[in-house]
């Protein structure tokens, strides 16, 4: 087309967006980029634009705080993710059986979506408290030997920001299934009912497998949920005992700006974005290929 | 100098699709012009262009003496009407058709006698105040009829409106289309791909296939005098029966029968360089009789006013269009009967006319 | 027929146990908050107050210590407020005009663009942290509200954008084809057409991103200063304060208080809510 032809019209949408389009891909992309470059660089507790290479990385990797770190972001991630999935999924087909107060049961699910996660933090660190949560409920109801100090004990500190997780999330799940299954075809129930199928196999057969896309975009959106996790943590453990709950999103944090160690922080954020980017970069692409 | 111009319009996306091969129409002032043609051929595209919604690779339109090829929408006086109507939904109906003049800045008072002025001439004084949402099919497709009568605008334009109305509304539709432009005398360029519509609206019709005009002629013409055979396939239904012949000295022969041809075309098949050609038979030029070419009845279609019948030939099927109902039973050996200045010949191969 | 009742009562009880489970941390949040110190000692997780005050809000309002400061959560709120607002228009205003044009006025290369931009609603915030400090330093805004704002604008135009892009694909392309023949400019088709048809994707925007950056805690403990920490953070360190007694009933109340407003946005117009969430999330 050439040139000549254009009118001033063609410009000016392109003019409208140029700001909010180019902040938004220098906020991203170009920040992107230049914390890959504080993680090879000798930052510390100020940024030092000296170059190290994988110096860094190699902290990193020798952080025993670190390790501990990736390791709770697999049991944490697993735990989170497969409990609100199934616990959603169980949820949504539930209510899809034309439950009468589905409405009010839907608000109740779906509420702790709307609070932050600040609010969850301090209200189950409340009620995992061994003193006088759960622990001390059990007790004054005649169970005189309960404990439940898993908030308190390192090696299952992380349970419990599981279960303050799934409670957060679930509902959500919950949510995108049951607008999923709403969006079925009627006629292919009620065709498999003729040929004379159970209502469990109709679900397992029929509907759970066309199904497929949405959970598989619900489980993007859970998983990337889990990897940002630090609003949770830091409310209900702060990331302790000692570093025992510690994710790779509150390693980050303490080391960047409590503990000035910018350079190690950065390569932290920057093996976090690789992790995300694993997962979202492929499915995205798919998605995006399949609506052309 | 004609009302419209389109002076050899050429079009192609993406450097490889060639939408447009090259647009040459004429029409004047208070002519209703038919573009029509099969999905993909290009109308919907040209249309277009002479509206200002997308510009041509290649050449010019004037309307009336200007070029506007390069002029945006609103500064070539046109008015359009869309196939889903596109009004605005959060509008009024009476907001609608003033909306055109209030971006102008007509004056309020204007602007009223306006839409008073439209609402009577389409009988839709009582749905003013009603939103689009509010209406039905055709009270929709007069209040976009409207909006562009609103505007008083040189040239109108149509793209396919009457495709989301049910049949029997078409057919109301059509007719109201026709008498509005028999009182305003607005040029009017209308897209369709329905034949029928294109035979009774228009003054002139421009057949389109894969970019090209393949003819420009009024409907009398493109019936009678088709330019080519996918003209003549297009326009009429049933469509036109269609045998392969060969050219022999005394005429053409098709499966070792002589069909008949007169004296002009016989000349002109004589001086067509190839032998191979099509013979082309209107349904409604077939009759029955006694005497005639023999067949057998494979199918009975009656529609009411006439009757459809095929008949398996020694050249073929044929279709015959007979008035009336029809006195035979399917199976049954009939006679066929047409007289040779009813008949088109047709190069095989290219297509083209040839007597 | 039996086993229809049976399986009905099955499908209700786990339904309810569930709803238990979602609604007991409200309810022991309401109950504590409602109970004075020796309420808590000597009652339990789930029991009623005794007598029931409103003592541990005024406090948690007013006079409890977040860190050095005992001014309790009021200035926090207002913090919040103050950035709130403004974010979320601007975002929610820029979406609009971005969507408008990604799906109305395509350019060449506006797909590629919004993809790129696409990738913005899934990264990691910890990624930008660090650099964005910097770059508020030499803006001069750091340490302030108004970096802060900034920060969640930016942080919210691929979420808004996506929103109305895909509301906006559903708006017919003949209505701004009309709009252009009657000569409306860009501008014009905007406002006087696509916006109010847009009641719908506001609203549930609006409503998005009011939650996300009123609940936002990563970016508030980062990027504010001493006099523009929102809720989140004050909570937050009115919770873990370690200072001499836990009152958790203190807590309790000034987590009720940060969550009131998302809460009540909830319950008011819930349903506007769950289409943002599915609307932002299925929508690849």
């Amino acid at each position: 087309m050439s040139l000549k032809h254009r009118t001033p019209v063609d410009w000016l949408p392109r003019i409208v967006v140029a700001p909010s389009f180019i902040i938004s891909l220098l906020f991203i992309y170009g920040l992107m980029a230049w914390n890959g470059y504080l993680s090879m660089s000798a930052s510390r507790i100020l940024p030092n634009y000296e170059f190290v290479g994988l110096q860094q990385y190699a902290a990193l990797l020798e952080s025993d705080r670190f390790r501990v770190a990736m390791t709770n972001m697999g049991i944490f991630g697993v735990l989170f993710i497969g409990g609100a999935m199934v616990i959603g999924v169980l949820l949504a087909i539930l209510l899809d059986q034309k439950v009468r107060a589905e409405g009010v049961l839907r608000t109740v699910y779906l509420y702790p979506m709307a609070v932050s996660m600040i609010v969850t933090g301090t209200a189950w660190k409340w009620m995992l408290n061994p003193g006088l949560g759960l622990e001390h409920l059990m007790r004054q109801w005649g169970f005189e030997s309960f404990t439940f100090d898993w908030l308190v004990r390192g090696e299952t500190a992380i349970y419990c920001i599981v279960i303050a997780g799934v409670w957060q999330s679930a509902g959500f799940v919950m949510a995108l299934f049951l607008a999923g299954l709403r969006g079925i075809d009627e006629s292919i129930i009620k065709a498999a009912q003729v040929d004379g199928a159970s209502l469990p196999r109709i679900y397992w057969s029929i509907i759970l497998p066309s199904l497929r896309p949405v959970f598989f975009s619900t489980l993007m959106v859970v998983a990337h949920l889990a990897i940002k996790s630090f609003d949770l943590v830091m409310a209900l453990t702060a990331g302790g005992p000692g570093y025992a709950t510690d994710l790779p999103a509150t390693f980050m944090y303490a080391t960047a700006f409590t503990r000035g160690q910018i350079g190690v922080g950065a390569a932290s954020a920057t093996v976090m974005l690789a992790t995300v980017a694993a997962i979202v970069v492929p499915y995205l692409y798919s998605e995006l290929r399949t609506k052309r | 100098m004609g009302a419209l111009s389109i002076q050899g319009i050429h079009k192609t996306f993406n450097q490889t699709t060639h939408i447009l091969k090259g647009i040459d129409l004429e029409i004047d002032a208070g002519e209703f012009l038919i573009l029509v043609g099969p999905s993909g051929c290009g109308k919907s595209t040209l249309l277009n262009m002479i509206a200002g919604l997308d510009h041509p690779t290649s050449g010019n339109i004037l309307i009336g003496d200007r070029d506007v090829t390069h002029l945006p929408s609103k500064d070539r006086d046109i008015a359009m009407v869309f196939q889903s109507y596109a009004l605005y939904p959060n509008m009024s109906v009476a907001q609608n058709i003033a909306f055109g003049l209030e971006i102008r800045k007509v004056p309020k008072a204007e602007r009223e006698a306006a839409v008073q002025r439209v609402a009577a001439m389409l009988q839709i004084g009582h749905l003013l105040e009603r939103k689009p949402g509010q209406l039905s099919g055709g009270q929709r497709q007069r209040v976009a009829m409207g909006r562009a009568l609103a505007r008083d605008p040189k040239l109108f334009l149509f793209d396919e409106p009457l495709s989301n109305l049910d049949a029997k509304l078409r057919v109301e539709m059509r007719a109201e289309i026709k008498q509005l432009h028999q009182r305003t005398k607005t040029t009017t360029v209308y897209v369709t791909h329905d034949q029928v519509e294109a035979m009774t609206l228009g003054d002139r019709i421009a057949v389109m296939k894969d970019g090209l005009v393949q003819q420009f002629g009024t409907p009398a013409e493109i019936y009678t005098r088709p330019a080519n055979r996918f003209v003549a396939e297009f326009i009429g239904s049933p469509a036109m029966n269609m045998v392969d012949v060969q050219c022999n000295a005394q005429g053409v022969c098709a499966h070792g029968i002589d069909l008949h041809l007169a004296d002009t075309q016989r000349a002109a098949a004589a001086k067509h360089s190839a032998n191979d050609l099509v013979y082309g038979l209107r349904p409604e030029a077939i009759s029955f009789s006694d005497q005639g070419m023999p067949g057998q009845l494979s199918m009975i279609e009656p529609t009411g006013p006439e009757t459809y019948a095929t008949v398996d030939t020694a050249v073929g099927k044929l279709t015959a269009r007979v008035p009336g109902v029809l006195h035979a039973r399917v199976g049954e050996t009939v006679h066929l009967q047409w007289s040779a200045d009813q008949a088109h010949l047709f190069d095989r191969t290219s297509g083209v006319r040839v007597g | 027929m039996n086993r229809l009742n049976l399986h009905r009562l099955l499908l209700w009880g786990i339904l309810l146990l569930f709803a238990l489970w979602f609604l007991a941390p409200l309810y022991v949040m309401v109950v504590t908050s409602l109970k004075d110190a020796d309420q808590v000692r000597s009652g339990n997780l789930l029991s009623l107050p005794t007598a029931p005050t409103l003592s541990s809000w005024s406090k948690a309002w007013s006079t409890a210590c977040t860190g050095v400061e005992c001014n309790g959560l009021q200035p926090f709120f207002w913090n919040s407020v103050l950035m709130v607002v403004p974010a979320v228009l601007v975002s929610t205003l820029l979406g609009s005009i971005n969507g408008y044009v990604l799906s109305k006025w395509k350019f060449r290369g506006s797909e590629t663009l919004f993809a790129f931009m696409l990738f913005g609603v899934f990264m990691p915030m910890q990624v930008v942290l660090l650099p964005m400090s910097q770059v508020l330093g030499w803006l001069g805004i750091a340490s302030s509200v108004w970096g802060l704002m900034a920060v969640h604008i930016v942080a919210g135009i691929p979420s808004t954008t996506l929103f109305f892009r895909n509301y906006y694909v559903g708006l017919p392309d003949e209505l701004i084809k009309a709009a252009q023949l009657d000569g409306a400019s860009f501008w014009q088709i905007f406002w006087r057409i696509v916006m109010p048809l847009s009641t719908p994707i506001l609203v549930v925007t609006l409503i998005w991103q009011f939650t996300n950056i009123w609940n936002d805690f990563l970016y508030g403990v980062v990027f504010s200063g001493a006099d523009s920490k929102p809720i989140t953070v004050g909570l937050n360190n009115l919770a873990n304060t370690s200072s001499s007694v836990k009152e958790y009933n203190v807590d309790m109340a000034a987590a009720l208080i940060a969550a009131l407003p998302t809460l009540f946005v909830y319950v008011v117009a819930g349903k506007y809510f769950v289409r943002g969430l599915t609307a932002g999330a299925v929508k690849g």
